[in-house]
């Protein structure tokens, strides 16, 4: 059931990549990759937002859990996509951008992700910690 | 749908089954603190489309390939929740190395392939 919930949203985590990253714009430019940018990070926030939730939320199937959060989410963001379009802005020998495109995802994705989860426990209290087994 | 919608609809359901085969096998098989799995899929598919990018494929196939398939194999959303959480656990070398072993690993491998399918 799981490897069905994780195909069926991991098609709509890559779409939903595409459909923002032609609506971004600039994200064709060799300037800061706005669009990668902006989807990993408010990946981040939903990832750990609903790892927080899930964690109890006991009604929600565990296929339904796993396919938002590994399917969906994991699709949707991506570090592949992220490092070649450092190694394309520093072949163009735009290194200041590269480095600031690395600084402000490596801070910027921890944040949304604490952010994230601050924001699950703040409504959902009853859960203490964010478990990570929703996840696999 | 247009044509490059289905080919990464496609892409992105082979990618995202294989990160969870993957992942979920590694995570399994070792048994580490350390993120093995997220790591892998990241790092093998840094490399990968670091190859897909610098070979100049068709558009067609880099829709299905690139944004598709390794677009969802590897995942950014994982990396930085795991790393959350090792923080939070006070797994602090751990925390610092699989960071820095990720964005270094996962540029480099990228230049690696990049530069190895558009010069060799």
């Amino acid at each position: 059931m799981a490897y069905i919930a994780v195909g069926i949203a991991g098609v709509l985590g890559a779409l939903l990549r595409y459909e923002l990253g032609r609506w971004i714009p600039g994200s064709s430019d060799a300037f800061f990759p706005l669009a990668t940018w902006i989807v990993n990070l408010s990946g981040c926030l939903v990832l750990s937002f609903l790892t927080v939730w899930f964690a109890q939320a006991k009604k929600i199937p565990p296929a339904v859990k796993t396919g938002l959060t590994t399917g969906w989410i994991g699709s949707y963001t991506t570090f592949s996509t992220f490092a070649v379009e450092n190694v394309e802005l520093l072949r163009n020998g735009h290194a200041a951008i590269a480095l600031a495109y690395i600084l402000c995802s490596l801070f910027g994705g921890l944040l949304m992700a604490g952010l994230g989860d601050w924001l699950g426990h703040r409504i959902f209290p009853a859960s203490k910690e964010g478990s990570a087994d929703v996840r696999s | 749908m247009s044509a490059p919608e289905w080919f990464i609809a496609f892409g992105g359901l082979l990618g995202a089954l294989c990160r969870f085969g993957l992942s979920s096998y590694l995570k399994n098989k070792v048994s580490s603190p350390f993120p093995w799995g997220t790591f892998t899929v990241n790092l093998l598919g840094s490399l990968s489309l670091g190859i897909l990018a610098g070979s100049g494929v068709a558009p067609s196939f880099y829709f299905f390939a690139g944004t598709g398939f390794m677009g969802a194999f590897t995942t950014f959303s994982t990396f930085k929740l795991d790393a959350l959480q090792l923080g939070r656990r006070n797994e602090r070398v751990t925390f610092v190395l699989y960071l820095a072993a990720t964005y270094i690993g996962g540029i480099l491998l990228a230049w690696l392939g990049y530069w190895a399918a558009s010069t060799l």
